[in-house]
Formats: C-alpha cells, sequence, structure tokens
C-alpha cells in the first residue's frame, strides 16, 4: 500500500492524489459496470452500506475500544424506522391498534387521518434520515448504558443480549398491535426520492431514472447516492478521530483509569461513542429499507453483527481507510466469488462442490481468526504504528538524549 | 507545629482524617496531610505502608470511609477521578499508565482535555473556535514536552519511548491539566542515578514555577535533598511528620525502616 | 397448578443442558479468563458426531436396543468432541495468552464460525432428524409429563456434574485446576504444568458438552448446524449467574435458568395481559445477564468483588 496513502498530515499532495484517483475510479465504475449487467452495481450497492456500517462501528470498537457485538440493532432500528414511517405499514398499525383497544385506535385514527389510516404515513428521505439518526443514538446510549462499568468480554455479551434482544422484539412486535409486521416483514417501502426524482425510478421505465434525456439504471443512482453517504461518512468520522473527543475516545481504550485521572468523564465519552456510532447505523439502515424495498427481521441477527465486526477487524481496528478496505472485501468478495467460483467449479469439476453461502462464512470465520493470530491490527492499519525503532537506533537516541 | 508562615504562603491542600478499609485490612487509620503553596511535600514510608492507597483516595480512584478533602480552601470531593483531575490535582502512576498507542504529542494533548471544551459540532465542524483551540492544545503540548525534555519526540508512539522519557512524558501529561497540586507516585522508580539527577532537576524547575508537588518516593536521599516536609506512613498510620532533618533523626521513622526497603 | 409442575419439569430437564454447558464456560474462564465464545458450537459437534454414530449403527449393526444405542453415540461422541476442543485451544486460543484483550475473543468468535461452517459443509444445511430412541410413552408426575428420554437427561447430568465435583475435590488433576484457576504462575511454581491442566480443562468442558448436546438430539428429534450458537449464549448466562468460575455456581446458574426460561414462557402471557407471548422465552436469559452484571456482578455463588483499583 506504499503508493495508496490518505495520511494528510504527512504526505498531503500524495494523500489527495491517492483520494482523487480513487474518486475518479468510484465515479467511473458503475458506468463501466452496467455493460456487465445490473448485478455488479447491486452488490457494491450494498457493499456501500456495509462500508457505512462497518465504520460506524469502527467509532465504537475501534477509536473507543469497546467491543459491541449487537450493533446490528441500530441497523435494524434505521431500516423498521422507515418501514413503519414509509410504506403502508402505518395504516395496519392502526388497524391492528383498533382491534385491541378501540378507544386509543379510533381516537388515533380521527389524529392522523383518514387518509394515514388508509395508507399509512409517508415521509421524505431528509425527514427519514435526521429520524433515523437521533432514534438510533438515542437507543446506542441506552443500550450503551448499562455497560459503562463492565469489562471488554462482559461488554461484549451484553451488548450481543441487547442485539438479540431487538431482533427478537422486531420478529415478535406484531400482536397485539403490529408495529413490526413479525417474521414477514414490511413490504412496499417508498424508494428515496431526492428532488422530487425517485431513484427506483417511475412505475413503468424499466427501473430507470430519467436526468433530463439520460436515462440511468435505479442501481446506479443508488450507487451515487450511497457513494456521497459513505464519503460523507468517512469525512465526519475522520474529523471526529482526529479532535479532542476523538483522543478521549483512544484515551479511555489505551487506559481507563489514567483517562479518568487525565479529567475524561468516561461515562459521558462512553456512551457518544454509543450514540455516534449507532447513528450511522441508523441512517444506513434507513438507506437500506428504502432500497430493498422491505425489511424482514433475517437481516439483523447477530450473525451480521459479526459481519460487520469482522469486516472493521480485518481491516483494521480505528484505521479509516483499512475498515473502508474490509468493508470492501468482505461484504463485496462473497458476492463476486459467488458469480466466479461456481461457473468455475462446474467447469472444473462437473459439480459445485463449495457453495458460495459456505464460502463466505468460511471467509468470515478465517478472516477473523487468522488476522487475529497473525496480523491483529489488521491488513491495513494506521502508518506509525508498525514503527518499531531497532535496537542500535534507540541506543543511538538515548545517547544523544543524556549527553 | 508550623513555622512561621509568610504572606505568600497558602495551605494548598488540606486532608485530614482519611480511613480506608479494605475487607479485614485496614490499609489507612486517620491520616492527613496539610501542604503549602509552593512546597514540595515527600510521603515517604516502608511498602505497604499505604502511599500509593492515599494517593488513590484523594483522587478519588478508592473511596475513603471517612475524612475531610480541601483543595486550596475549598473541600472537594474525591468521589470521581475525572473531577478530581478538574478541581486540580493531577497525578501519576507507580507503574507508568500512558496511551501506548498514541504519540507522546497526543498523550499530552489528552492531558489539555479537562481544560477545554469542543465537543462533537466542534470536531465535525471545525468552526474558527475549535480550531483555535486546537492549535492552542496541540502548542501547550508541545510546550510542555519542551519542558521536561523530551520535545523531540513529539511524533513517537508513546510505548517506543525509553523508561525515562516515558516518566518524563506522563509528568508531562499531568501538568497539561495545569493542575495546582502535581501528586507524583514514585516517579523515581526504576532510574539509575543519572536520571534521577535530571529527575531532580525537572522537579526543582516544576516548584520554580510556583507548582505545589506531592511526591511519594523510596529514594530516602532524593527525598531528603528535595522535598520540604515530609510525612511518614508505616501499616497505614502516620508516625513522623515535619522537615526532612528532623525525619531523619526520628527514632519511630528509623526502626519503620530497620531492615526493611532503601 | 399442573401447568406449573410441568414447566418446573420443562425447565428441569433445559436446565440440566444449559448446567453442562455452563460448566465448560465456568470452567475455561476460571483458568484463561476467557469466555470460548465456541463452546456452544462444540454442543453443536457432539450433538452431531452423535447422529453420526447413530446412523453408522443403524447401518451396520441394527437392532440393537434404544438405550445401548444412546450410550454408544454419547460414549462414541466424548472423545471426538474433546479433541476438536483440544485442538481449538491448541491451535487458536494458545497462541493469545498474553493477546490484549479483545482478541481472544474474537479469534473465539471465528472459531465459533468456523465450526458452524464446517458442520454445514459435513452435515448439510437442514435441519436433520434425530431418531427416537427411547419410548415416546409419557410419565405422568402429578399431571406433568416427562419422558423417558428426558428423566435419562436428568440423570446422565446429574451423574456427569457428580462425577465432575469427585474429580475437582477429590483427584489431583482436579487440585491442579483449581490451583491454576487461582493463581497460574504460583501454581507453575508448585510443579503444576498449566499447559496440561488447560488442556483438561477444555477436554472435561467438552465431554459434558458432548452428552448435552446427544441429549439435546435425542429430546428435540432434530439437531442443526446452527443449534449450539443460542443455547451456548444462554448457557454463559447461565454460569455468570451462578457465579462465573464457580462450578456449583454453573451448575445453579444453569437450572435456575432452565426454571425461569420454562416459567418465564408459560406465564409471560398472563404477566403481560397478552401483549408478549410465548415467543420472547429467548430474550429471558439475557435479561438475566443484564440484571446480574449490573445488580450483582459476582452472581449468586461467586465472592464479592472487593473495590480493588
Amino acid at each position: 500500500m506504499a503508493l495508496l496513502t490518505f495520511d494528510t498530515r504527512h504526505k498531503p499532495r500524495q494523500a489527495y492524489i491517492s483520494m482523487a484517483a480513487l474518486l475518479l475510479l468510484m465515479l467511473v465504475f458503475p458506468f463501466v459496470a452496467s455493460q456487465f449487467g445490473n448485478s455488479w452495481v447491486r452488490i457494491i450497492d450494498i457493499a456501500l452500506l456495509y462500508i457505512m456500517l462497518a465504520l460506524g462501528l469502527n467509532i465504537v470498537v475501534g477509536f473507543a475500544g469497546l467491543l459491541d457485538l449487537g450493533y446490528i440493532a441500530f441497523f435494524a432500528v434505521g431500516a423498521y424506522l422507515v418501514g413503519l414511517f414509509s410504506s403502508p405499514q402505518f395504516a395496519a398499525l392502526l388497524e391492528s391498534l383498533i382491534y385491541y383497544s378501540p378507544a386509543i385506535g379510533e381516537a388515533l385514527v380521527a389524529f392522523f387521518g383518514p387518509e394515514i389510516a388508509q395508507d399509512g404515513i409517508h415521509l421524505s428521505l431528509w425527514a427519514i434520515v435526521p429520524l433515523a439518526a437521533l432514534c438510533a443514538a438515542l437507543c446506542g446510549a441506552l443500550l450503551g448504558a448499562p455497560t459503562l462499568k463492565l469489562r471488554g468480554d462482559y461488554l461484549a455479551i451484553v451488548t450481543l443480549g441487547f442485539g438479540e434482544i431487538i431482533r427478537i422484539f422486531m420478529n415478535n412486535l406484531n400482536d397485539p398491535i403490529n408495529f413490526t409486521n413479525g417474521p414477514q416483514g414490511i413490504n412496499m417501502i417508498d424508494p428515496i426520492r431526492v428532488f422530487g426524482v425517485s431513484l427506483a425510478g417511475e412505475p413503468g421505465s424499466g427501473a430507470n431514472v430519467m436526468i433530463g434525456d439520460y436515462a440511468m439504471p435505479s442501481v446506479n443512482a443508488y450507487y451515487f447516492l450511497f457513494l456521497a453517504m459513505v464519503i460523507a461518512t468517512i469525512f465526519i468520522t475522520g474529523r471526529l478521530q482526529h479532535s479532542r473527543l476523538g483522543r478521549a475516545w483512544v484515551a479511555i481504550r489505551e487506559d481507563e483509569i489514567a483517562a479518568k485521572a487525565m479529567g475524561i468523564n468516561t461515562r459521558n465519552v462512553k456512551l457518544l461513542a454509543f450514540a455516534m456510532g449507532a447513528s450511522f447505523g441508523g441512517v444506513a439502515g434507513a438507506m437500506f429499507g428504502a432500497f430493498q424495498g422491505f425489511v424482514s427481521p433475517e437481516s439483523f441477527s447477530l450473525t451480521e453483527s459479526i459481519a460487520v465486526l469482522a469486516m472493521v477487524v480485518l481491516g483494521g481496528i480505528g484505521h479509516i481507510p483499512g475498515v473502508v478496505l474490509g468493508g470492501v472485501l468482505l461484504a463485496a468478495l462473497p458476492e463476486v466469488l459467488r458469480h466466479v467460483v461456481d461457473p468455475l467449479q462446474q467447469a472444473v469439476f462437473g459439480k459445485v462442490i463449495i457453495e458460495a453461502e459456505v464460502l463466505r462464512q468460511l471467509l468470515y470465520g478465517l478472516a477473523l481468526v487468522l488476522i487475529m493470530l497473525v496480523r491483529p491490527a489488521g491488513l491495513w492499519p494506521s502508518p506509525n504504528k508498525e514503527e518499531r525503532p531497532n535496537a542500535a537506533l534507540a541506543r543511538d537516541e538515548e545517547e544523544a538524549s543524556t549527553a | 507545629m508550623m513555622s512561621t508562615q509568610t504572606m505568600s504562603e497558602q495551605v494548598l491542600l488540606n486532608i485530614a482524617g482519611v480511613n480506608k478499609r479494605f475487607g479485614g485490612l485496614q490499609a489507612l487509620t486517620d491520616v492527613g496531610i496539610r501542604i503549602m503553596q509552593g512546597q514540595i511535600y515527600g510521603l515517604i514510608g516502608p511498602n505497604g505502608a499505604g502511599k500509593t492507597t492515599f494517593f488513590n483516595v484523594i483522587t478519588g480512584l478508592y473511596q475513603p470511609d471517612s475524612g475531610t478533602f480541601e483543595l486550596a480552601g475549598k473541600p472537594y470531593s474525591p468521589s470521581a477521578p475525572h473531577d478530581v483531575a478538574k478541581a486540580g490535582i493531577a497525578r501519576t502512576f507507580q507503574n507508568i499508565r500512558l496511551f501506548g498507542e498514541m504519540s507522546a504529542l497526543e498523550n499530552v494533548m489528552v492531558g489539555r482535555h479537562v481544560r477545554t471544551k469542543q465537543g462533537v459540532l466542534g470536531a465535525i465542524l471545525r468552526h474558527k473556535a475549535a480550531r483555535e483551540e486546537e492549535a492552542a492544545i496541540r502548542q501547550r503540548a508541545q510546550e510542555l514536552l519542551d519542558f521536561v525534555g523530551i520535545g523531540k519526540f513529539a511524533n513517537r508512539t508513546a510505548k517506543f519511548l525509553s523508561y525515562g522519557d516515558q516518566r518524563r512524558l506522563e509528568i508531562a501529561r499531568a501538568l497539561a491539566t495545569d493542575p495546582q497540586l502535581l501528586a507524583l507516585d514514585e516517579p523515581a522508580a526504576g532510574m539509575n542515578a543519572t536520571e534521577k539527577l535530571a529527575l531532580r532537576e525537572l522537579l526543582v524547575k516544576i516548584k520554580a514555577e510556583g507548582r505545589t508537588v506531592l511526591l511519594i518516593e523510596h529514594d530516602v536521599k532524593l527525598m531528603m535533598g528535595l522535598c520540604d516536609r515530609i510525612t511518614v506512613l508505616e501499616y497505614g498510620k502516620q508516625i513522623a511528620e515535619g522537615l526532612p532533618a528532623e525525619i531523619q533523626k526520628n527514632q519511630a521513622v528509623i526502626d519503620a525502616y530497620l531492615g526493611g526497603a532503601h | 397448578m399442573e401447568t406449573f409442575i410441568q414447566q418446573l419439569l420443562n425447565g428441569l430437564v433445559l436446565g440440566s443442558m444449559y448446567a453442562l454447558v455452563a460448566l465448560g464456560y465456568t470452567m475455561v474462564y476460571g483458568v484463561l479468563n476467557l469466555i470460548n465464545f465456541a463452546h456452544g458450537d462444540v454442543l453443536m459437534i457432539g450433538a452431531m458426531l452423535g447422529l453420526t454414530i447413530l446412523q453408522l449403527l443403524e447401518a451396520y449393526i441394527p437392532g440393537l436396543p434404544g438405550y445401548v444405542q444412546l450410550a454408544l453415540a454419547i460414549l462414541g461422541a466424548i472423545p471426538l468432541t474433546m479433541l476438536v476442543s483440544i485442538l481449538i485451544e491448541r491451535v487458536a486460543y494458545r497462541r493469545l495468552r498474553n493477546a490484549p484483550r479483545l482478541a481472544p475473543l474474537i479469534t473465539a468468535i471465528g472459531i465459533s464460525i468456523l465450526l458452524q461452517t464446517f458442520a454445514m459443509m459435513i452435515w448439510g444445511r437442514s435441519p436433520i432428524p434425530f431418531p427416537q430412541l427411547l419410548s415416546p410413552e409419557p410419565i405422568m408426575i402429578g399431571g406433568a409429563m416427562i419422558t423417558q428420554t428426558q428423566v435419562l437427561l436428568l440423570v446422565l447430568a446429574a451423574v456427569a456434574m457428580g462425577a465432575l465435583v469427585l474429580l475437582v475435590e477429590r483427584t489431583r488433576m482436579g487440585r491442579a485446576m483449581r490451583a491454576v484457576a487461582e493463581n497460574p504462575r504460583v501454581a507453575g511454581l508448585m510443579g503444576v504444568d498449566a499447559n496440561r491442566v488447560i488442556v483438561a480443562t477444555f477436554a472435561i468442558g467438552a465431554a459434558l458438552a458432548a452428552v448435552a448436546g446427544v441429549m439435546w438430539g435425542a429430546n428435540y428429534a432434530s439437531i442443526t448446524f446452527t443449534m449450539g450458537v443460542l443455547p451456548g449464549l444462554k448457557a454463559f448466562c447461565a454460569a455468570v449467574l451462578g457465579g462465573i468460575g464457580n462450578i456449583y455456581g454453573a451448575m445453579l446458574g444453569g437450572l435456575l435458568l432452565g426454571i425461569i426460561e420454562a416459567l418465564g414462557a408459560g406465564y409471560i402471557g398472563d404477566l403481560t395481559g397478552g401483549f408478549l407471548g410465548s415467543h420472547y422465552q429467548d430474550i429471558f436469559a439475557f435479561v438475566v445477564l443484564i440484571l446480574v452484571l449490573t445488580l450483582r456482578p459476582s452472581g449468586i455463588m461467586g465472592e464479592r468483588v472487593a473495590d480493588r483499583a
């Protein structure tokens, strides 16, 4: 990775050239990939959302050193929020409420009006995103609060427990009042509308978005939106990292007692880590719901939490470019492999020995184990971490300093 | 009792009646000290006498069973370490506690946390006030690194510093909190004679700036030459308090150390 | 009242399995301060191996009585499961003994995934039916039903736990385990080979998990490669409830958690006015965990952790 660097402080020219080159690549990609059909761009769309998740989790795990195994819960919060407020689901909720408690139900129907009772609430993207961020941040603080005094392992299991609790609630909160529509999930979620243009394309356009005379496949339109969000996330988390707050997070990670002794209110700072990390998860979840058009509890299991953790760990805990790399590798690679490996096995062996699903699991498991054993700082750790002054150099400096 | 007080001498730290019990062990019994502004005050005693325990109590790491705590005339509550730092007591640790993965400069910058205030918005927006505060933090941190003598290691990752430099870094970091009282827990531990001399010079420099220092140390010679007053602890009790010359001749102190650690 | 006794019995059965697995967690935590995240999957491996043995028996020595088949399945599954667990310790955990806190836990998560993946590859992705070897006719106790399989489960669990207690209290290895759990370095100075003790700890935990796994399969008549994850986590919660590092705590915690879950599932509908149903059963373990860690982190039988910085 010698040519590619993002170290704006120490190597500004190289860093900015790297970033420009990468940006160009990312902008051109969908146009090239579209030649081969929509699936490649769709894969990267999902990968971009996962990268956003990984960057959010990086705040909690990477910066502050808090092992959160229930992170996907915030993804779920954002997704179900958009499910509830950008689809017909709210109407179903009111309906079930009428069954359960006619008095309250009727009152709410009167309050919201017949249109909503019929079609549900359909908030726009610009309302949903801040709402998702805020809700998720609140949940983050709530989930983090009981863990503040816990040590690493226990904190991990408790956060895992919270994640599971949320998943179980999402799976079952359909009776008697239908919040989440249970295991079936919520359908017919509105696509994202940017300046009046629906990113799913108008009905009948073959999932193409019209910009003037130019037609762009819907997945491409989403690609640019998600790319912009990921860039914003990188920007924000980068700024957070190199700030007073970022230093406080790392201080807590390195030595919590010393951090306290230096005047850091570790309780508040940890809660902030949870909240900020969660908010990115929530926004990504909202995007996810709108992109897919439906949400179901399956997408928010422990496996997913672990997958996001694997991206952070594999790429480089705490190092933003590394986390992006980890996200790309673990989110996109399995899908790419599926397209490549199955036909390959067919050609060579005549049948598929290792299915893509198995390959995906194998990859995640090996990533976690091998990285921890062989290269615990990740594939692409922070540049100055590997600095190991050899003994001779150290001796020279010692002599120079005491002379 | 107290020698003649000049007009410029005020009581900085006034602690009395500290008791601390751990299960069956009475670690501290009715311990108290009174430190005047600008003094270097020493705390000595054999191993296990309760010196670090006392430190931990006054800086909020342990909760005392009883005691009164006053800093610069105002009572402070040693219930949470970060409140203590805010009130104006900064400490170093017996077993150096640095932020290993951060650079030396960043370690000291963390010390400025308690005197600065930019939060999430400042971090993300980097508006003028935030940028100015950040620059001020950075500058002050570099000044402090220069002050303790490791200015050229500003960008070295802390865990790669030599032992002596790490100790100095810890002191710089504590100074960054702009403390009224600097509490050092065995800063000379593991040092050779040359390093101890350098440390002594640093402490004299710190005192010359007008800071007050509370010092735990085992090196009796170092203490005698440096401290203005000394308290001696043994088995959690104060057995002597006074000028270094008095302490050296105190029979109880000599008995405590007979056969004990150097 | 009948419901109550029924739920109580269900709880004991469930709790026995939790106890067996919780012991594995607590023992490893006692000697290594590590949460062996993969231990639940060791239960699954035990079940799968047991099933394979049963299938082999069916193929080559058909017609054996149910009890014998089950016994052979368990006896066969135990050594192989022990091997798997020992291998994991040797390959993954041993190297990370002195690594920073998060590394062993993350590795354990990775091992858990790998175990599931290998099981997926070997035994397939769909649930596999576990043969009904004992008579399914229920035995009535005070208006509640219990099957022969469940009775056997309770007996086996009691025997296994009794054997463990004997091992820990009366044998040299047991003393060594207790010594290493208290203070590995001093134990080493006294001539205890910490590595051997650790290997033994993993092996014993695996053996108990194998028993639990095979009986789980026999009880629920179906096993799948993901069956170990949730029970494993719950068993850990049980270990914490009882007092992590304490063997008696793990047994108590396991039984208690099983009963809490069964009673909770049975009565939660009544308690919440129909708002929450028995589908919420799985959250009890986690709620218990959070409550314990918040209110009394040392658990029921753990020592009070003194206020030492």
